[in-house]
């Protein structure tokens, strides 16, 4: 597989949230707002290149009985230094975010291409898949937290376009549910 | 085309000569003693309502049929009337046109054509539009505006909680049932007769009786939903108010007020999204009635019809799949 092509399959084409359902936890738990949903994808992006790159670095070493435990302490290790910077050095987004930090390490796309994909390529291609696949996670978290935040605040990363409450609905639990619902309708017809 | 002669029609799949269309236009006669009193009670804003509402439903059900499925259009079939006239049913009357824009785009894009159209919805439209806009709009879903008879000049009425509203605040503040209901403005006869507080087409207890007498007559519907969602709130708050009658309110109270008999009457037994056989209708009846008073006396919310209306549609599947209809000629095993 040419490297161009396994870079763009996570926007489209094997999108891990319009395509593969995965990582449904922080989809609908953090993407309230646009810059939510961009600081989640990106903090997931860099546990991903993170850990396929070490992954697909140590994969000869690890008996294949203990590659999960082996993996989830790799992926640990990200976390735990996304976690600690975030918090020293934009505290505000990591209040926001809160617990979804931390549960990145049990986030179904990293482990997923880890087993997927670091598990059984070379160096490079898994770096180019955890790139590709952690920005089109965050393009997802974005777009969906930007809809959320258009209809339910009326608002885009913040800015305000008009000063009354929105449809609170699409704030709260069931307007992410819907929202994600009608993107991936969208992204089915685009597909096609 | 010879493939073209076999008919089949939406579900459920009865032999009758029933149409749909003659059943939706049944619906909306017998909704109309309802639309009188509120029309009586609200002046010309409770025409406004139903107006944008039903003319908002069948544009948005043109304009998906049409242009997002391509397929055949049937806005003629009246069933994007009756879900308009429902929503509007279920909102205070000086709603914002736009509010009401909303929930009809809702109501026919998510709650009918999302999951293909009439017979293939699971939950009630009109509800769907209804808790929608009940949870994105709660300062304007919530504002009620007094009653005034025959008022139609178009000024801003004065809005007030409804009795259910204000009976939950004051058992919360501590008070008991009997004092709080000594004080309010409107009487049991007053409630029976709709002057009181509440959604445009909920008020008149008596209206909406008239409107189911007459839909059981038609046999649009049967008596099993309605009586099974009317006993069981009776009996549930008979017992609750046997028990603790200053912290509880009474049975006729739970009956009269809010949408218990709009969502009994018109609501629940929407055939599409209710059991078919008798014992199942009377399982999801039940249902219905345990979950509205669980919500009324112990919920966040002061009214809890249409959530449980919806909680039950989800499971009218299950209930389908479990309780079904003997066959023609089946023996019961022994």
């Amino acid at each position: 597989m040419n490297n161009w092509k396994n870079f763009t399959k996570g926007f489209i084409k094997e999108n891990p949230v319009f395509v593969l359902v995965l990582g449904m936890c922080p989809t609908l738990g953090v993407t309230t707002s646009a810059i939510n949903g961009l600081g989640m994808g990106l903090a997931t992006t860099f546990v991903l290149l993170g850990s396929n790159v070490v992954i697909s670095l140590v994969k000869n070493f690890i008996p294949n009985k203990v590659r999960i435990p082996a993996f989830i302490v790799i992926i640990a290790s990200f976390v735990t230094i996304i976690d600690l910077s975030m918090a020293a050095y934009v505290p505000d987004l990591y209040k926001s975010l809160g617990l979804f930090i931390p549960l990145i390490v049990v986030n179904c796309i990293v482990l997923g291409r880890a087993e997927a994909f670091a598990s059984k390529n070379t160096i490079l291609s898994s770096a180019i898949d955890g790139l590709g696949m952690g920005l089109g996670f965050t393009f997802a978290l974005t777009l969906l937290g930007s809809v959320r935040e258009l209809l339910g605040a009326y608002s885009l990363f913040g800015h305000k376009f008009i000063s009354t409450d929105g449809i609170l609905v699409f704030v709260l639990a069931p307007g992410a549910f819907l929202g994600l619902a009608y993107l991936i309708a969208i992204m089915k017809r685009i597909n096609k | 085309m010879a493939q073209n002669k076999l008919i089949v029609s939406l579900s459920p799949h009865d032999h009758a000569k029933d149409s749909v269309s003659k059943i939706m236009f049944g619906v909306v006669i017998a909704m109309i003693p309802a639309l009188l009193v509120s029309v009586y009670f609200f002046g010309l804003d409770a025409i406004r309502v139903n107006l944008i509402a039903i003319a908002a439903c069948i544009f948005f059900e043109w304009i998906i049929q049409k242009f997002l499925l391509k397929g055949e259009v049937t806005i003629t079939d009246g069933s994007a009337i009756v879900t308009g006239m429902l929503l509007a049913f279920n909102v205070p009357s000086n709603l914002p046109w736009w509010i009401i824009v909303i929930g009809a785009i809702v109501s026919i894009g998510v709650g009918k054509m999302s999951f293909g159209g009439l017979g293939n919805n699971p939950f009630n439209p009109a509800l769907v539009g209804r808790v929608f806009l009940l949870i994105s709009f709660p300062v304007q879903m919530t504002s009620w505006p007094k009653v005034q008879v025959l008022n139609f000049a178009m000024t801003d009425a004065q809005t007030g909680a409804t009795p259910l509203a204000i009976v939950k605040e004051g058992i919360k503040n501590g008070e008991s049932f009997s004092s709080i209901i000594n004080n309010l403005p409107t009487s049991y006869s007053d409630m029976f007769f709709g002057q009181m507080g509440g959604s445009l087409g909920e008020i008149s207890a008596i209206a909406l009786i008239i409107g189911g007498l007459y839909m059981l007559y038609r046999k649009i519907i049967t008596w099993h939903i309605p009586v099974s969602i009317i006993a069981t709130v009776a009996i549930f708050t008979g017992i609750l108010y046997g028990i603790n009658p200053d912290k509880y309110a009474d049975p006729l109270f739970h009956l009269l007020t809010g949408g218990l008999m709009l969502g009994a009457i018109f609501m629940a037994t929407d055939m599409v999204t209710s059991p078919m056989t008798s014992k199942g209708m009377i399982i999801y009846g039940v249902g219905i009635g345990v979950i509205t008073v669980l919500i009324r006396v112990w919920g966040a919310y002061p009214e809890g019809v249409s959530f449980a209306i919806l909680i039950m549609n989800a499971f009218t599947p299950l209930i389908n799949y479990y309780i079904k209809p003997k066959r023609f000629g089946e023996i019961v095993k022994k």
